[in-house]
């Protein structure tokens, strides 16, 4: 299929209907394999890459899971459109900037993608929404069993599947969820909570944003360690911490309504008015705003319905989506005036917020305190 | 708080990493981060930040003067990259990676899924292993007949693997 047949309807995983979806947007696991007697990608030259993505190519192509798929070389693709693969988490940043001799292979429902010649020969991946890290490790699992029939791995009995970077040998297995923290981060209790996940072999890191600042308060919680540990007992150790990470973000939630509930309006309301009045908008202010009206739907200020527009709006307002629908290259100024039009436009759909009988004005003694 | 490298600047990234029960922290710049390949966007991740730091290093005196035999690839590139050259680098500079892996992960080796091929010949070789013992103890013990029989069994397994071994590699 082609690129823009794939890239028409935002991906599934966006549509955040799975297991503990509220709070978890999305779940994934890669696999990452090499292909034995041939340089990894970062060290063949053009020719060796070349060749190698020729040989493997064809395999990936005719997995059954690949039935229907978009299937390219990496200089096919234009700038834009590879960035609007890598804010829909299909490719990596490092996988945009490759060209000739390197490729990729995603499946229609965009829950499967392969990068051919990354950093390594083969990094395999499923994405599906919510939390369900099991079985996207059976999808997963399988399509690496499929794809070792046909591909000789390099693979040692002391050290397991051989990459290039020493951070991924072993099982070359990396699972990790997009969690929506807004509750931790407003009461101040998000660094507590990185800090003890990394303490437990996890990393935690903003999703969006440069650096340390965690925009649209989205961070991703990751397994660091390969080597020395079972695919399942790493998953399950994710798994676990990250429910924990969901029941403190829920207690967060729920001690802000019953100590700050005028805050927690305040902000949501605010929200909904700037990104339904905006005429220019960042897209770092639009994550901030976008996160709390989506902390509003869960919090059933806002209808349920709003939700699909809400979590579509987070990928839609990211830079190379936005310029995708301009159909052209835009200034960062024209950039924001396209977003805010995009972000206007949906959230007119969205009914004004609903406090109904919630504690209000006579709550106000406990914010004084 | 300044910059565990340059000294300099104030820290804007601070990592920690348990390891073996070791508590490792690092603060740094993000001229000095970006500089070590911490790569701020794909996080903090602190097996990255020893690749850049201390594992080179290491690599250079437990393995001098090592050159992957199969692609070329010496302890200067992995200084340059913390990446690789091909899977047989990690024969060539196990010595130097041993220590390595030992600091990033939880464990030595290897204990989660292995390729059906692999398995395979992990099966035939742990039967080889076996018998090589029998034939020890059959040679040691005088019994010629047994040992004869025993080493044409081992013969045969050995050639087996080596025909499974061809046959992965035309299918790459």
């Amino acid at each position: 299929m082609k690129i823009e047949d794939l890239l028409k309807s935002p991906s599934e995983w966006v549509r955040t209907e799975g297991p503990n979806g509220k709070i978890v947007l999305s779940s994934r696991v890669r696999f990452a394999r090499n292909i034995r007697g041939y340089p990894f990608p970062g060290w063949a030259k053009k020719a060796e890459r070349q060749k190698l993505l020729e040989i493997m190519r064809p395999f990936v192509e005719g997995l059954p899971e690949m039935t229907e798929h978009f299937s390219d070389s990496m200089d096919n693709i234009s700038a834009i459109l590879k960035q609007v693969l890598v804010e829909r988490h299909l490719i990596s940043r490092e996988h945009a900037a490759k060209n000739v001799g390197s490729g990729v292979v995603i499946n229609d429902r965009e829950t499967i993608s392969v990068m051919i010649n990354e950093e390594d020969h083969l990094r395999i991946q499923a994405i599906k929404s919510g939390l369900q890290l099991k079985n996207i490790f059976k999808t997963i699992d399988k399509v690496d069993t499929e794809l070792e029939e046909h591909l000789d791995f390099a693979f040692s009995p002391k050290l397991g599947y051989l990459t290039a970077c020493p951070t991924n040998v072993g099982t070359g297995m990396r699972g990790s969820a997009m969690l929506h923290l807004p509750g931790m981060v407003l009461s101040d209790q998000i660094n507590q909570v990185v800090q003890a996940v990394n303490k437990l072999g996890l990393a935690v890191r903003g999703l969006y944003g440069e650096g340390t600042e965690a925009l649209g308060n989205v961070f991703q919680v990751s397994n660091q360690t390969t080597l020395g540990e079972k695919e399942l007992e790493v998953i399950d150790r994710l798994n676990k911490v990250i429910l924990q990470i969901i029941e403190h973000e829920d207690n967060a939630r729920m001690t802000l309504l019953e100590k700050k509930p005028k805050l927690i309006y305040d902000q949501i309301g605010r929200a909904y008015g700037v990104l339904g009045n905006a005429h220019t908008i960042s897209s770092k202010e639009a994550l901030n705003l976008l996160s709390l009206v989506r902390m509003g739907v869960d919090l059933e200020i806002f209808p349920a319905t709003a939700r699909a527009a809400v979590d579509e709006l987070f990928i839609l307002s990211q830079p190379a989506h936005v310029q995708k629908a301009a159909a052209r290259k835009l200034t960062a100024e024209e950039r924001d005036t396209w977003r805010a039009d995009l972000i206007r436009a949906e959230v007119a759909n969205i009914a004004k917020p609903n406090l109904g009988d919630r504690p209000q004005l006579d709550s106000g003694s406990a914010e004084s305190e | 708080m300044l910059c565990d490298i340059c000294k300099k600047n104030e820290a804007k990234i601070h990592l920690s990493h348990l390891a073996e029960g070791k508590m490792l922290k690092l603060d740094l710049c993000e001229n000095c981060a970006k500089a070590k390949g911490v790569d701020v966007e794909e996080g903090f991740s602190p097996s990255d930040l020893l690749v850049g730091l201390g594992a080179a290093e290491e690599i250079r005196v437990e393995s001098p003067g090592a050159q992957c035999p199969v692609c070329g690839f010496t302890q200067a590139d992995f200084k340059k990259t913390g990446r690789l050259g091909c899977s047989a680098c990690w024969e060539t500079f196990s010595a130097g990676l041993a220590s390595l892996l030992k600091a990033m992960h939880k464990g030595d080796h290897h204990v989660g899924k292995v390729p059906a091929k692999a398995m395979h010949t992990l099966a035939l070789s742990g039967k080889v292993r076996e018998l090589t013992e029998r034939l020890d103890n059959a040679i040691r013990e005088e019994k010629y007949e047994e040992a004869a029989q025993i080493r044409d069994e081992i013969r045969e397994l050995e050639s087996k693997m080596k025909r499974t071994g061809n046959a992965t590699r035309s299918a790459g």
